[in-house]
């Protein structure tokens, strides 16, 4: 495998050649991003004010995110773990929760450990991924519904209980399988672990703005009115196929997909991600308010960032290690 | 010495885990005092209204900042008193029971006079867990004896979620500070107190809804 090797005394990196690629391509949005947040303010003043702390946000999570794949699966599972429990914090401080529901956020805070834990428990357990698959989606349902009838208060229980549960699945189990692809063996992917990574958050965002870019352009018919008034079926449309052809095209740099199978997944993932995007409008809007946090200048919250990754990345994984990954 | 360890603990050590924690939101942070004397008046519900308060200014004025708290509290004696006196640097102040001859806004006075910003919370206690109480009068007491000083509102939101009084357990939730335009000396004791307590209960509609019952 060709690509970036830098080797010293007692470390090696060595960043595969699509990645290599990869971060150029990144490197050269982030510019000319950057580029236009210097020039368009000047140009129509008053107009694009948002641009440049929206450009610095977006260097700084490139930065984190790229030095993260290139340090390793235990480097990204850390960031991962940081980035979930944010969401997860963002999520339950929005959500309606009761006086007596401070024991099961904090234990909810917890499953952000053993969750991500697991991705570095391998000595401990035979496949500790067989152990992830079900942890949350089965033991903290369990565990969250019986603390909270064991603490006692019925009144508003069923509604709390869905709540939290629902916010553990989300914004730990769905985005820890990002930090899990990590655990590809270099083998299986053209670009490993990494690369299958890079590919999942490349075609996700591009999806994001190539669903704005032909909504801006041709957009006419209102897709979801009273949940995201701003997305239409043409933008939708528009960008699904972008995001669809990009996938079937870059897939043999990073994925170790057949055709057919590449093709199955360019046309799901962006779907995932469509529907992961409208979800969390529909959250927003049931909350009331319009970012769930205001972390990251000219973003929003970290969920507002993540939200087509939600469900995107679970459907990436699984389809994945369905088709073509002997590991999962 | 004492001065560059705080500058440095808050700006390395108590800011990055307060904003992991707590997230620390802020909406209209352009208003607060950039120098002093001034006064800045919150709601309060928490031990972290003060972390909250004290982070939402850039580390060069932490010398300047004197949050203004109870002494049967903060000043019972010990490496308490020092390290509330010396690290937080409250201004400890009397409550009830104080004699009529003693002037317990004295230290408060005196702060002021030195240009510093004080930092109260008028509630007087933290009291039920995101809910206000009455306000006390001794901010107006202390604008009548310097009106040139302003008195900038600020709703605090959360942080009686994360750690109520008497809770043994603090749970991460995000915080929200608004911060409204300062007020100047209106002539009445209650009034003054009245129109600063309407000023914070109308920030409140700013901040994210909260559901926590």
């Amino acid at each position: 495998m060709s690509g970036l090797s830098i080797t010293g005394d007692n470390f090696a990196i060595n960043i595969a050649e699509p990645l290599v690629f990869g971060f150029l391509g990144v490197l050269a949005l982030l510019l000319a991003g950057t580029i236009a947040a210097l020039i368009l303010p000047r140009a129509q003043p008053g107009k694009w004010t948002d641009l440049g702390p929206r450009m610095r946000s977006w260097w700084v999570m490139a930065l984190l995110l790229g030095a993260a794949l290139v340090a390793g699966w235990q480097a990204t599972a850390i960031l991962f773990a940081f980035i979930s429990f944010l969401a997860l914090k963002e999520f339950l401080t929005l959500a309606p929760t009761r006086k007596e529901d401070r024991l099961i956020v904090l234990l909810a805070y917890l499953s952000v450990v053993v969750n991500y834990g697991l991705i570095f428990a391998e000595a401990l357990f035979d496949d500790s991924y067989q152990i992830y698959l079900v942890f949350l989606p089965v033991y903290g349902f369990l565990i969250s519904a019986a603390a909270m009838a064991w603490i006692g208060r019925t009144e508003g229980y069923l509604p709390t209980v869905g709540i939290i549960h629902w916010g553990m699945v989300v914004c730990v189990y769905n985005i820890g399988y990002i930090a899990f692809l990590m655990r590809v063996p270099d083998a299986e992917a053209p670009a490993g672990g990494a690369g299958l990574v890079f590919f999942l958050l490349f075609i996700t965002q591009l999806n994001d703005v190539a669903q704005y870019c032909w909504g801006k352009a041709f957009g006419r018919t209102k897709i979801t009115p009273n949940v995201s008034p701003n997305k239409t079926w043409e933008g939708a449309i528009g960008g699904w196929l972008t995001a669809a052809a990009v996938f079937y095209w870059l897939a043999p740099y990073f994925t170790p997909l057949t055709p057919t199978h590449a093709a199955i997944m360019g046309i799901v993932v962006p779907m995932a991600g469509f529907f992961g995007d409208i979800t969390m409008s529909a959250i927003k809007r049931d909350l009331g308010v319009k970012d769930t946090s205001r972390l990251i200048p000219g973003h929003g919250g970290v969920l507002d960032r993540l939200d087509s990754l939600t469900f995107a990345a679970p459907v990436y994984f699984h389809l994945l290690a369905y088709f073509a990954i002997e590991r999962f | 010495m004492l001065q560059t360890i705080r500058r440095y603990g808050l700006m390395l050590v108590v800011r990055p885990v307060a904003r992991l924690l707590f997230g620390l939101d802020t909406i209209g942070g352009e208003k607060l005092p950039k120098s002093g004397p001034a006064i800045v008046a919150a709601n309060h519900n928490s031990h972290v209204d003060t972390i909250v308060l004290l982070c939402l200014f850039p580390s060069k004025l932490l010398p300047k900042l004197r949050p203004v708290a109870a002494a049967d509290h903060f000043d019972k004696g010990g490496f308490g008193s020092w390290f509330s006196r010396n690290i937080i640097g409250i201004i400890p102040i009397k409550r009830g029971g104080a004699s009529r001859t003693e002037d317990v806004l004295l230290g408060a006075k005196q702060a002021l006079e030195r240009g510093e910003i004080l930092v109260v919370f008028p509630e007087g206690s933290r009291g039920e867990p995101e809910e206000m109480t009455r306000f006390k009068t001794g901010v107006a007491r202390l604008v009548e004896a310097y009106p040139q000083t302003t008195v900038t509102p600020v709703y605090l939101q959360g942080a009686g979620r994360s750690l109520p009084k008497d809770a043994k357990l603090l749970v991460p939730f995000n915080t929200t500070a608004v911060v409204g335009d300062p007020l100047t000396w209106s002539g009445s004791h209650h009034g003054f107190v009245d129109e600063l307590r309407e000023k914070i209960e109308a920030l409140k509609a700013q901040a994210p809804p909260m559901r926590w019952k």
